[in-house]
């Protein structure tokens, strides 16, 4: 729109606009670094540690001395937050009649968080629908939650059809700054003792139903779990190479209530006594 | 109202003139058209062709600008262990023991156990690494780390997937292991650039630990395996002391 005023108010009137246009942006930026998904819910009486975050920054602080870490034990585990890989220009692997690993995976989230739900945990997704968000942003979602878990869910192209392999992140070097905050890039480095908990807990009750998978968790470089401040594993199902795709639909209910029990078997084991250095 | 020309031609040709004309025109119609439909799915075949054809001579220049290190037979025969999947187990590395004339020098000893790595086993279902992939540069610096630029296939072609991907870098770092005691941490580059990941699983913004006390360097404390990520991925874009929320 364009005001019909003098060269001096055309200025001004500009000058009030940008300053406020300015504004606005920053009112939707903050708002939108507090919610880094449409998917995410906040859980129920915690503050969003994003406010922390405000003004842009990356950084916020993660609770490390004993006294918090106590506090959030109290809590005890309360939110798995699963994440969908893939999606949107990235379809992961790809098998016989088109089968995609992003889609099957959104099918697969459903049924586990299905029997998460029936065991009392609130389940947040890193995506519902098709699209892409960032390594970062999923861990950002995950990272924003207290008392929580991280499972990302994958379909291999490789592997012995009908079974299912737990990882958790390899060695990552200890977190040693003396300011007691955890570096985003070594997020998980605390977590790895308990992240291998969960995952052989995982691992031991997928076993019991897809013979033929491992005894207990693997680990691997996966960049997904290295920035991801809670107990993280993934989940890959091999594998999308089948004949019919109703062979991997019907490892589905398996695999959700495999991971849901060994969520409740880890439950008590989830006590976070120092996120300092090291295994808990 | 009638057409001029179609009036002068009724007029130039009358009677059976006129029929044969009209058969003349109908045979050459019929010529074009069959010349056509054979010609058409020719002619596209033959294009199809020529653009593989281009394709593979890229391809070609690229390997040969690429070339692998030949082989030099005066170098001495070495018993050396090349990392493929394990025959009777394909979740799981295991050694073969090939002879080979390999150099002396680090650098190219490396190529050359590298290329062997890439060209497969006998049994291609034992391969860890895609067919296609080519080893672009190779270098170790003064600390031990080595860099491996590998094409973009290496990253488009592996099968996706955790397993297949840490078993491709596994099968390198455990190469470099068995064969280069000079290498201690292996930078895997894609095409000249740092990717995020090898096929949207494995971290490659680290290095990966080839002999086991790389991984316990003073810079580096993290204990860990040959093929274990053991730097702390700090890259350009992650240089910033980022921090984890909670």
């Amino acid at each position: 729109m364009l005001l019909d005023v003098g060269n001096s108010h055309r200025q001004r009137v500009l000058a009030i606009c940008g300053v406020a246009s300015l504004f606005l942006a920053g009112a939707v930026m903050t708002h939108a670094s507090q919610t880094p998904s449409q998917t995410q819910q906040a859980p129920p009486g915690t503050a969003s540690p994003a406010s922390a975050a405000a003004g842009g920054q990356s950084a916020t602080t993660v609770p490390s001395g004993s006294a918090s870490g106590i506090q959030n034990a109290q809590g005890g585990l309360s939110v798995v937050v699963l994440d969908p890989a893939h999606g949107g220009t990235d379809p992961g692997a790809r098998g016989t009649g088109g089968i995609q690993e992003s889609e099957i995976v959104l099918e697969f989230t459903a049924e586990v968080r299905k029997a998460l739900d029936q065991q009392g945990f609130q389940v947040v997704q890193t995506r519902q629908a098709n699209d892409n968000p960032s390594f970062d942003d999923r861990s950002a979602i995950a990272n924003a939650q207290r008392n929580a878990v991280f499972i990302t869910l994958h379909i291999a192209s490789t592997g012995l059809p009908g079974t299912v392999r737990v990882y958790v992140n390899s060695e990552l070097p200890a977190v040693t700054t003396a300011t007691a905050l955890i570096p985003w890039d070594r997020a998980q480095a605390p977590f790895l003792g308990l992240s291998r908990k969960l995952g052989d807990l995982v691992q031991g009750m997928l076993t019991q139903r897809f013979k033929g998978s491992p005894d207990s968790a693997q680990t691997a470089a996966i960049r997904q779990l290295r920035t991801t401040a809670a107990p993280a594993i993934a989940v890959e199902v091999s594998s999308v190479v089948v004949n019919d795709r109703a062979d991997l639909d019907h490892m589905a209910p398996g695999v959700a209530d495999a991971i849901a029990r060994g969520v409740v078997a880890f439950k008590p084991l989830y006590v976070i006594a120092s996120t300092r250095g090291g295994s808990p | 109202m009638t057409d001029p020309i179609i009036d002068s031609l009724t007029e130039l040709a009358p009677g059976p003139a006129r029929e044969k004309w009209k058969f003349w025109l109908t045979a050459l119609l019929v010529f074009v058209v069959v010349g056509a439909a054979i010609s058409v799915p020719l002619i596209r075949r033959r294009m199809k062709r020529a653009a593989r054809l281009q394709e593979q001579s890229a391809e070609q220049a690229r390997r040969e600008l690429t070339q692998p290190v030949p082989m030099n037979p005066s170098d001495p025969l070495v018993k050396a262990k090349l990392f493929w999947l394990s025959d009777s187990d394909h979740s799981v590395l295991a050694p073969l023991t090939v002879e080979l004339p390999l150099s002396s020098d680090p650098v190219l000893r490396s190529k050359q156990v590298l290329n062997t790595l890439l060209a497969g086993p006998v049994d291609v279902e034992l391969r860890t690494l895609p067919p296609d992939a080519v080893l672009l540069a190779f270098y170790i610096l003064p600390d031990g780390t080595a860099i491996a630029d590998f094409s973009e296939a290496l990253a488009i072609s592996i099968p996706s997937g955790i397993a297949s991907e840490q078993l491709a870098v596994d099968s390198m770092a455990r190469t470099l292991e068995a064969n280069v005691p000079q290498a201690k941490r292996l930078k895997i580059l894609i095409h000249g650039q740092e990717a995020e990941t090898l096929a949207g699983h494995v971290d490659l913004t680290g290095t990966f630990a080839v002999h086991i006390d790389a991984s316990q360097a003073p810079a580096n404390p993290a204990a860990g395996k040959v093929g274990a990520l053991v730097e702390p991925p700090l890259t350009a874009g992650h240089s910033t002391f980022k921090l984890a929320r909670r």
